[in-house]
């Protein structure tokens, strides 16, 4: 415990809370001196909480230590290119670290703590439905300034945006851990560039709980004005958390694509990456370029509040149709950013245990960089019925409905694939084939949404709902546990215990389907989204029990993963080979893998998954004594 | 080959199971709730072939999975490799255009099926709709009626003008299938024609605040005659309202207030206005302080300038621009709820 509180991570929280403090002092103190109402309902007023959240930050950075060495090299002084890490155990994970490695598993596990809260989140709210009438979050009750009703939205709100930067951090936590391991090189391209990626989400994770003790906000993840433009100031810490964690995503996303193109392997050519790497740079492309316009539209509100800028105030002549392109440009494409790294995962795990090649390996790459290009034009199909022009309906239905053909194309591969391998399924690969299954579930739910008319019907009700938490599920949440319980030996020279990861494969994938297709059951019948209560006379009542017991029962699964996960880092079966019969490149040297990777550099001399041709190597490691004049 | 034909066999097999799966929960020829209006029926058809279609795909990729995972699998011990087999471009260009002929096809169908649904009718009764947190109001501009309800007359086609006082609202009958927002400072216009009688209720779909839940109103969908009456009846009850007392009554329900105090008592976002005037109010500063016309008129008109005990502060109730007549109007009122 000792050791933490002298930890970055304690340090950095810290100076997080004395920068709110300054920064909201700040204004205080200058309203005060100007005769402007100094406190508000929160204590500090509007503008002096944003001015606190935002040097919160900027403290945060500076006081955990991860900009050091910049501010240094300012001054005029050399720092060594690397440093040794002198932390271990878990301390290692609250320090700053410049080991691509150990950012991973930061990533990771803020990801898992981020879902935990999320789902718990989800838990409150799923009690709340199951009858109708209000339950336990009624009119009287109050909580951080909130009643019932108003409390279930902040939940239901919070729950989407803290699963969304939960989302993202994972996959920063897997893309980190195993792409530069997969290309051979020894770190990321930009080191330091890397760790502040993984080290801003974190105030950035505790500006959006902020939100929640300060009068919290009701407009659901979207926050579309005019409703964020009256919100609680818990809205303003809501737009900051989200325009902090889009550094980490813009940021992290430019590492990956130089570390993709400049510090790959001898030999790896673009068609000879694992295709994993082709997901990668998919996914980064997005967000390298889209995360912008959700910082800008938030931004864009958070100034309307502020400064009265009527961006998207009607009586100001702004727009508030203008919000919601300029949010979907990125929100649309941002779900492509979350589940082309799974379904990477998916054809990067599928051969392995199949043992067979990736059937049409270039098709299955290609497919990726199309999902991401048509992901761009088609964000206004969260808009048919915004009251946007009306022509513009159509074109955005055939682009939506185009997204099918790519998605498709990795489908049909994946069949291809299974047929006539010989298939064994431990716990990594009976999640990658649960995540196939969920995600063609969301998929196929995904067509009556494109096509404007049914959509008329549909938008807007717990048939999205369902639709949505399938193509995550079944493209982020499911491989994410799949490439956890694969890459888990790499980390830490243990494998995680077969027999939970079964439960809780077994308990989470029935109960995953009833959720979600009940979701979309009641969303036909009538079911509205975000609402804290529902009509008895829909006779959806029964429905909403099942979904409630199936919603605590995936938590169940999930709390059996947790305790799995931490159990078998003290005491899992020993694992320091090539558990899983690999031919990539990770698994042909000892784990846990040492600081600075492979200790001899590899060449490329095959291709990446010729399972079932003899003496057809991916890899070969290149002797130190016959020159690596790299 | 043998392995092609029994797949080939298990997807026929298992799209006609799966599409009388859903067909016997309900979910196939027809989306739910019943059909009440006349663009229901090419939605509704719309929705039925994507049904065969998704049920048919579902099964093409689910089938062969289920099949490989029993026939392919790898025996205890064994440590073989699959078949090597690295992909086939003909399957591939295959997978492609097939998909994207699929995805050309039902554009055009959802393109033919919005122009169906958006049909006009210049004969179309004209109904202005007023949405605000967290209640409807319906105008009909021909007979100068206010009023919560919505009352359509069966077979004709309406087209309904709504605009929105605060945030964005949206207007969603299920039985209708149709869906239109209400964006502040612009109008939009939702466009049905009813076609079975009974009750509905519209319900609103874009988040729009604490009681976003409650913000239903009821609709009335009649034959000509009743709702010939019902016109009637409404343009009687108005002529009848030129008291004051009248006068205040229209102004709640049409400028929301209902939507958030209720006049029988029942608790709701604001103060029960039932047994209000006169009584003894206790407020949030611990003070108490009689309900007499100047409180009133005080209380509507900056509601922050005394919180009743057990409600927020500060109050979320918009501000409105009200004469003082209209204000003597709404007490009038206020005082009749005994």
């Amino acid at each position: 415990m000792k050791g933490f509180f002298s930890s970055a991570l304690a340090r950095g929280l810290f100076w997080q809370l004395i920068g709110t403090l300054v920064g909201a002092g700040l204004v205080t103190g200058i309203r005060a001196l100007m005769g402007l109402t100094a406190t508000d309902t929160f204590f500090f007023t509007e503008p002096a909480w944003v001015l606190g959240g935002f040097l919160g930050v900027l403290f945060f950075l500076v006081g955990s230590g991860v900009t050091s060495d910049w501010i240094k090299w300012a001054r005029g002084i050399d720092t060594p290119d690397h440093h040794e890490d002198h932390h271990t155990g878990w301390d290692k994970y609250a320090n700053v670290s410049l080991d691509h490695k150990v950012i991973g598993i930061q990533y990771t596990l803020v990801a898992l703590a981020l879902i935990s809260i999320g789902g718990l989140f989800a838990l409150i709210f799923r009690a709340e439905l199951a009858a109708s009438q209000l339950q336990f979050l009624t009119l009287d009750i109050k909580l951080f300034g909130q009643n019932g009703p108003q409390l279930y939205n902040t939940l239901m709100s919070l729950h989407g945006m803290i699963m969304i930067v939960s989302i993202l951090l994972g996959i920063s936590g897997i893309i980190n851990y195993v792409v530069p391991l997969l290309l051979g090189a020894q770190d990321m391209a930009f080191p330091r560039l890397n760790a502040f990626s993984y080290w801003i989400a974190v105030p950035a994770a505790v500006l959006l709980l902020m939100s929640l003790v300060l009068g919290g906000f009701d407009t659901g993840w979207t926050g579309y004005p005019p409703l964020s433009a009256r919100a609680p100031v818990g809205m303003q810490m809501f737009f900051l958390g989200v325009f902090t964690a889009g550094w980490s995503s813009i940021l992290g996303s430019l590492n990956v694509l130089v570390t993709v193109v400049r510090m790959r392997s001898k030999g790896m050519t673009a068609m000879r990456m694992p295709i994993l790497v082709w997901a990668a740079i998919a996914t980064s492309l997005i967000a390298l370029t889209a995360t912008q316009l959700i910082g800008l539209s938030f931004q864009s509100v958070m100034f309307q509040r502020l400064f009265g800028m009527g961006f998207y105030d009607a009586a100001k002549g702004g727009n508030p149709v203008l919000f919601q392109h300029l949010f979907w440009f990125y929100s649309h494409p941002a779900v492509y950013v979350f589940i082309l790294p799974g379904l990477g995962v998916i054809s990067e795990l599928l051969p392995v245990f199949v043992r067979k090649p990736l059937f049409g390996y270039r098709w299955i790459a290609m497919s990726s960089l199309g999902i991401a290009l048509v992901g761009f034009v088609v964000w206004a199909h969260h808009m048919f019925t915004s009251g946007m022009n009306e022509y513009l309906r159509v074109p955005f239905m055939y682009s939506t409905l185009l997204v099918a053909v790519p998605t498709g194309v990795k489908f049909f591969s994946w069949v291809a694939t299974l047929w006539k391998g010989k298939i064994s399924t431990p716990t990594p690969m009976l999640f990658v084939l649960g995540g196939i299954i969920v995600f063609l579930m969301g998929g196929l739910s995904g067509p009556p949404n494109a096509t404007v008319s049914t959509d008329l019907h549909l938008h807007d009700t717990y048939f999205i709902v369902g639709h949505f938490h399938d193509t995550i599920f079944g493209g982020f949440v499911f491989p994410f546990f799949a490439a956890i319980y694969y890459w888990f030996p790499k980390a830490t020279g243990r494998r995680m215990n077969e027999t939970l990861g079964k439960i809780h494969f077994w308990l989470m994938t029935p109960s995953f389907f009833v959720l979600t297709f009940g979701m979309m059951y009641v969303g036909l019948l009538g079911m509205r989204r975000r609402i804290a209560d529902y009509d008895p006379a829909l006779g959806i009542d029964s429905a909403h029990l099942v979904l409630t017991i199936a919603g605590f029962l995936i938590a169940l699964s999930v709390l059996i993963f947790f305790y799995n996960f931490f159990k078998s880092i003290k005491s899992g079966e020993k694992a320091e080979g090539n558990v899983w019969n690999s031919r990539s490149p990770e698994w042909q040297v000892p784990s846990p893998m040492p600081v600075h990777n492979y200790e001899q550099p590899f060449e490329v001399v095959g291709e990446p998954y010729d399972y079932g041709l003899k003496d057809a190597g991916y890899v070969k490691f290149i002797e130190p004594d016959k020159g690596t004049h790299k | 080959m043998i392995h092609f034909v029994i797949v080939g066999l298990l997807v026929v097999v298992m799209t006609v199971l799966t599409y009388f799966g859903l067909d016997a929960a309900g979910l196939a020829d027809q989306m739910h709730p019943v059909a009440a209006s006349a663009q229901s029926a090419s939605i509704d058809q719309l929705w039925h072939w994507e049904v065969m279609v998704v049920s048919f795909l579902f099964s093409l990729i689910v089938a062969p999975i289920i099949y490989s995972l029993i026939v392919f699998r790898q025996k205890k011990g064994e440590m073989k490799d699959g078949e090597h087999m690295e992909g086939n471009t003909n399957l591939e260009i295959g997978w492609t255009v097939g998909p994207l002929i699929i995805v050309v096809v039902f554009a055009y169908l959802g393109a033919y099926s919005l122009g169906e649904v958006r049909r006009v009718d210049p004969e179309a009764l004209v109904i202005n709709v007023k949405a605000r947190q967290f209640t409807w109001t319906f105008e009909y501009p021909e007979y100068g009626i206010v009023s919560e309800e919505l009352h359509l007359p069966v077979d004709k086609q309406v087209v309904l003008k709504m605009e929105s006082a605060d945030v964005i609202h949206s207007f969603w009958v299920p039985e209708f299938r149709l869906k239109q927002d209400i964006v502040p400072g612009r109008v939009t216009e939702y466009r049905v024609t009813p076609t079975l009688e009974g009750n509905y209720k519209v319900r609103c779909t874009e988040l729009c605040g604490m009681s976003h839940y409650s913000m239903e109103g009821p609709i009335v969908v009649s034959s000509q005659a009743d709702y010939d009456a019902w016109i009637m009846e409404q343009q009687a009850l108005a002529a009848a309202a030129q008291t004051p007392e009248g006068q205040g009554k229209l102004l709640t329900v049409r400028n929301g207030c209902i939507g958030c105090h209720s006049v029988d008592g029942t608790p709701m976002t604001g103060p029960t206005w039932f047994n209000l005037a006169g009584s003894e109010v206790a407020l949030a500063d611990g003070t108490t302080v009689i309900a007499d016309d100047a409180f009133l008129a005080e209380s509507i008109l900056d509601p922050n300038a005394k919180i009743v005990a057990g409600f927020q502060s500060p109050s979320v109730m918009p501000p409105y621009a009200l004469t003082d007549e209209e204000i003597a109007n709404l007490i009038a009122y206020i005082k009749t709820l005994k």
